[in-house]
């Protein structure tokens, strides 16, 4: 047994005593307002080193030589590694291992880890690796995707070559419904890389523990699948790699992929003391995958009236050197490629490739963001070509329950699209801007304008997303709970390896084993591989997973306590209940305190969640019924606009989703509003600027996100139309209103100004040339 | 690296001529920043925080104020608005509340960057920096005279900044910058204007826009002389002052924007801001007949 960290994960008891649908109030949300809550960057245990890790300050070069002798002979350094040290497999990847642990003779893009140290003290690390002597030959990086694409033999970055996969779409007669199009229309969009921008840095701390294993405590998006990369390369079995969540602050995509597990594993074992690794927020631009860019073409045929006929679609992401997720990226962006709109005659052509570009993968919307910007800019266009108004020509195309995506999949729930587009467009509009007051106005007390040169504009975006992961994944959730009595009160323990990440599954959990056991008090352990695999806090996955997860287990305890009490009772009810801490019978009422019933026992149930199970796409027509549930989100954004200036202020952003089930809606609505400015955000400033291969922003004083006084205020419709299949009918919720709102900007700009904007994000030189 | 802590102005100097190549710090936020991105690792930093007579200032005898270096914008807004309009809004757009709390224009002086919101307001009110050393004393150096490149000042290595001096408002001032949100952003570009209707004379100031802070000396000398003091502001006019403030420019290509936009965008404030600085100093014209 090892020591446990300071600030390690501990019991939770959950505040309140709100049920399923209730607004209660998050476990860690005073500690986080107060500044006490305990992230990944605050372990610490005595006696622990710190890791440095160096990176190439190359996106592409050989490696002629490494020099470590300069950074072992610095006082205090207690151990340097290369490639040469990693104790097993030498490359891990979430799709592919193809992800060197340490560069092995090539860097592939800038900040690739080369070499790890550790050292007594941080800055000694840091002064140590810049010791590091690297020989290079710097080569040419390749950075042009559709270069790429056009000669994947030549321009290889990696083993795996140029393209890592082309999903093909093929529905329908193309040539007939060219012919038969009355209107067509077409554009070129592309889409800069956005960056998770979480504030919490990669972090995390390796104990290495008697038995030759390792503790590892890390913020993670998935306990499991970390683990299962991170044995392999060090050297050990699954069991003697202990993983426990430590404070996650934010993730969104980025904690998917490894950071720095793996090499504070490594420098742990080495040294035989705890080695806990810190990026700094320059390191951690490039410690993580950002979401790929995109390159789109499009085209669309319609009848006179706005009915589409064909849509032809190409679209290019750009994943970096390493695979990563870009596999199931390109599957989203092909499968959602035209969003939910019924068209009958489809041809698309995704590609992910491989490039010497910053590494891309998971982020919020995942694929499905990129294309929407596009096919909601093509709904405009053909909106405009056919006279028919914005709402209109997505109502005209929106597809219900029963309607086909473009895989084919028959849309087997509701999907209320055109009813919630009628909905939106019937909420009321903003006052005209109160001048007085530089915050209401593009560029705020900046003071660019009192008014001169203010236009206002009005957009809507719609967006579809798949919820749990797609394509035959069997991404299942296991939960534990357990019932007894503490204090003289019956107590609900719940256990998951599931990741609290800020979206506040930690709640719902409590939530959840509060309505199905009848009990107030709930204790939520701290999430670690002592419990099975619980998935990825990823693709608005966790209320339906784990949340599935942890109901089917307390259906497993009440049935024990149920047994328990008609034991006790006697009698043969077969209408009992748990609700307020006692057994209930319907017919009977109150018969007994739930407390009274357990006695000293403690009943305890693990149960595995599954949802329905799916296929990959067809590798040429991309048909199949490849995701489990899909969920929808409009937005209408009114902006004003600087004309002059190029600069924006969004004015208000209206919003309607459909969630299934409101579990809680403080929480819910939260998830709305973050989701809507991270769209924001990539509408309108958040991009990684690159240079051939270079990151030009790695900083928060340049990669900008939105403030307080950047994000409106947002009026929400929240629509509950149940899913069958789902846990008390509910709908994946974190990932839609990203979607949506980055098109429903963008169209209130070209509203205001006019201008095709083709590009997000905007910027204002796009507006004012 | 070395931490000094002097407790008064004199043992600020001393310990400045003893250890030239010391960094002073006051709030932090921009000194802590580089140093968190490695992009310096000064040998010892000499912390002006404890020095007290940098946190005053004074109105002097013929009007003008004298402003301690170590004065943060949120009290510049707070108790100087009314004698430095232009520089209280200019204090405005630094950073967020916390930055403002910490933040000093001697912070901003001594790192002399071009982006620096505090200078453009001090160049167009016509503002001297008071530095001093131990070896020579107190001299004063006018705004005009203090940038001398990219991030690069007039100060001699064992000088320190210890307050600035602005003449009395004589007129409408303004500040505006261009940033790509709406607030805590470095400036893509900034201008200010500060009106002499008495002098018959205005003065600008431009920020991120040539590797210094700079005047646009044909813009203010056009307008002197083509301007009605006792009339109207002429939309030619403006528009011609703009004009000459952008081409006064020799702005860059960087990641916050482009050399264009930045022509464009120092055009379209000057004209602006002259037409409120106008528009305030008509009415004064017209309340005080």
């Amino acid at each position: 047994m090892t020591t446990v960290p300071v600030s390690a994960a501990k019991d939770v008891v959950a505040p309140g005593r709100g049920g399923v649908g209730d607004s209660v109030l998050r476990p860690d949300g005073t500690l986080k307002v107060t500044g006490e809550f305990a992230y990944a960057s605050d372990l610490w245990i005595d006696g622990m080193l710190f890791g440095v890790t160096l990176r190439s300050p190359h996106a592409r070069a050989r490696i002629r030589s490494i020099d470590v002798g300069p950074a072992l002979a610095v006082p205090g350094v207690e151990a340097v590694l290369t490639h040469e040290d990693v104790p097993g497999r030498k490359v891990y990847g979430l799709e592919h291992a193809d992800q060197p642990v340490l560069a092995i003779g090539e860097v592939r893009h800038q900040g690739e880890p080369i070499a790890l140290v550790a050292a007594d003290h941080p800055e000694t690390a840091r002064h140590a690796a810049e010791q590091i002597r690297v020989g290079w030959e710097v080569l040419e990086p390749i950075t042009d995707a559709r270069a790429v694409i056009a000669d994947p033999d030549s321009l290889r970055v990696q083993d795996r070559g140029g393209i890592a996969r082309h999903q093909p779409v093929r529905v329908g007669d193309m040539v007939a419904a060219r012919a038969r199009a009355e209107v067509v229309v077409s554009g070129d969009f592309s889409v800069g890389i956005q960056d998770q921008a979480f504030l919490g840095p990669e972090s995390g701390l390796a104990v290495p523990g008697e038995d030759g294993g390792i503790d590892l405590f890390v913020a993670t998006q998935w306990l499991h699948n970390d683990l299962r990369q991170i044995a392999p390369c060090l050297g050990l079995p699954d069991e003697k790699v202990r993983m426990t969540l430590a404070g996650v602050g934010g993730a969104f995509g980025g904690r998917e992929d490894l950071s720095m597990q793996i090499h504070a594993g490594m420098l742990a074992l080495r040294t035989g003391r705890p080695v806990k690794i810190v990026y700094n927020r320059y390191e951690s631009f490039f410690g993580h995958v950002h979401r790929h860019p995109a390159l789109m073409r499009y085209e669309y045929g319609a009848t006179r009236d706005g009915r589409i006929l064909y849509a032809d679609a190409e679209i290019v992401l750009d994943g970096g050197a390493y695979t990563s997720s870009t596999l199931a990226v390109v599957a989203n962006a092909a499968s959602l490629g035209l969003g939910p709109y019924e068209i009958p005659n489809i041809e698309i052509d995704a590609y992910g490739v491989y490039t010497n570009n910053p590494p891309c993968g998971a982020m919020r919307g995942f694929g499905a963001v990129q294309a929407c910007f596009a096919y909601e800019s093509m709904m405009d266009r053909l909106g405009e070509a056919c006279g028919v108004g914005p709402v209109e020509i997505r109502r005209i195309n929106a597809v219900g329950q029963g309607s086909k995506l473009a895989t084919g999949q028959v849309i087997d729930s509701p999907a209320p699209l055109a009813d919630m587009l009628t909905r939106l467009e019937a909420m009321p509009l903003p006052a005209p801007p109160d001048t007085a007051d530089l915050r209401n106005l593009p560029g705020g007390v900046s003071q660019t304008t009192h008014g001169e040169g203010v236009a206002r504009g009005v957009g809507y975006g719609v967006g579809i997303k798949n919820i749990c992961f797609s394509e035959g994944f069997d991404d299942y959730s296991t939960a534990r709970v357990r019932l007894e009595v503490v204090g003289g009160e019956a107590t609900a323990v719940v256990h998951t390896a599931a990741a609290e990440v800020g979206q506040g599954l930690v709640t719902l959990q409590a939530q959840i084993a509060r309505t199905e056991l009848g009990v107030d008090r709930v204790v939520i352990q701290p999430a670690d591989n002592g419990v099975g695999d619980a998935g990825s806090s990823s693709a608005s996955r966790q209320s339906y997973m784990t949340g599935g997860a942890v109901k089917a287990a307390c259906e497993a305890v009440r049935a024990d306590v149920l047994a328990l009490a008609r034991e006790r009772l006697g009698g043969t009810y077969e209408d009992l209940s748990l609700i307020g801490g006692k057994v209930v019978s319907a017919s009977a009422g109150a018969l007994a305190e739930i407390a009274d019933v357990l006695g000293d026992r403690v009943v305890e149930q693990t149960r595995e969640y599954h949802h329905r199970p799916t296929v990959a796409m067809d590798p040429v027509t991309g048909q199949g019924d490849t995701h489990v549930q899909l969920a929808l989100c409009v937005h209408r954004a009114v902006v004003d606009v600087d004309v002059e200036l190029g600069l924006v202020k969004v004015v208000e952003l209206a919003a309607v989703q459909d969630v299934g089930k409101i579990m809680n809606r403080l929480s819910l609505e939260g998830q709305i509003h973050g989701g809507s400015a991270q769209g924001l955000g990539l509408a309108l400033m958040e991009e990684i600027v690159v240079q051939d291969g270079l990151v030009r922003n790695p900083s928060f004083t340049d990669y900008l996100i939105p403030t307080i006084l950047d994000m409106p205020p947002m009026r929400l419709d929240i629509l509950e139309s149940p899913d069958p299949a789902a846990p008390y009918g509910l709908r994946g919720a974190g990932e839609p209103p990203t979607l949506s709102s980055t098109p429903a900007i963008v169209a209130a700009v070209r509203d205001a100004t006019g201008r095709a904007l083709t590009r997000v994000p905007i910027r204002p030189e796009h507006i004012c040339r | 690296m070395d931490f000094l802590r002097p407790t008064s102005w004199e043992e600020a100097l001393a310990a400045k001529a003893e250890r030239p190549e010391a960094l002073p710090i006051q709030g932090g936020t921009d000194v802590m920043v580089e140093l968190n991105f490695g992009v310096h690792r000064p040998a010892a930093l000499l912390d002006l925080g404890p020095v007290r007579e940098l946190a005053t200032w004074e109105p002097l005898p013929d009007g003008s104020v004298r402003v301690g270096a170590g004065v943060p914008y949120a009290r510049l807004i707070a108790e100087l608005g009314d004698r430095m309009p232009g520089l209280a809004q200019a204090a405005r757009t630094v950073g967020s509340p916390q930055i403002r709390n910490r933040g000093t224009v001697g912070g901003n002086l001594g790192a002399a960057s071009p982006a620096g919101d505090a200078h453009p307001p001090l160049l167009a009110a016509g503002a001297a920096y008071e530095v001093e050393s131990a070896a020579q004393g107190v001299r004063s150096i006018p705004a005009t005279e203090f940038y001398l490149g990219v991030k690069r000042n007039a100060l001699r290595p064992d000088e320190l900044i210890r307050a600035f001096r602005l003449p009395p408002v004589a007129g409408p001032q303004y500040f505006s910058k261009i940033g790509t949100r709406n607030a805590m952003v470095i400036a893509v570009c900034s201008f200010s204007i500060a009106l002499f209707p008495s002098e018959r004379r205005v003065g600008t100031g431009l920020g991120s826009a040539a590797p210094t802070p700079l005047r646009a000396y044909a813009a203010e000398e056009f307008l002197a002389d083509a301007a009605d003091w006792d009339g109207d502001l002429d939309e030619a006019v403006a528009g011609r002052f703009g004009e000459l403030v952008g081409a006064a420019a020799s702005p860059i290509d960087d990641v916050r924007g482009t050399a264009e936009y930045r022509r464009h965008a120092l055009g379209v404030m000057a004209r602006r801001t002259l037409a409120w600085a106008w528009n305030d100093h008509r009415k004064g014209a017209l309340e005080c007949a």
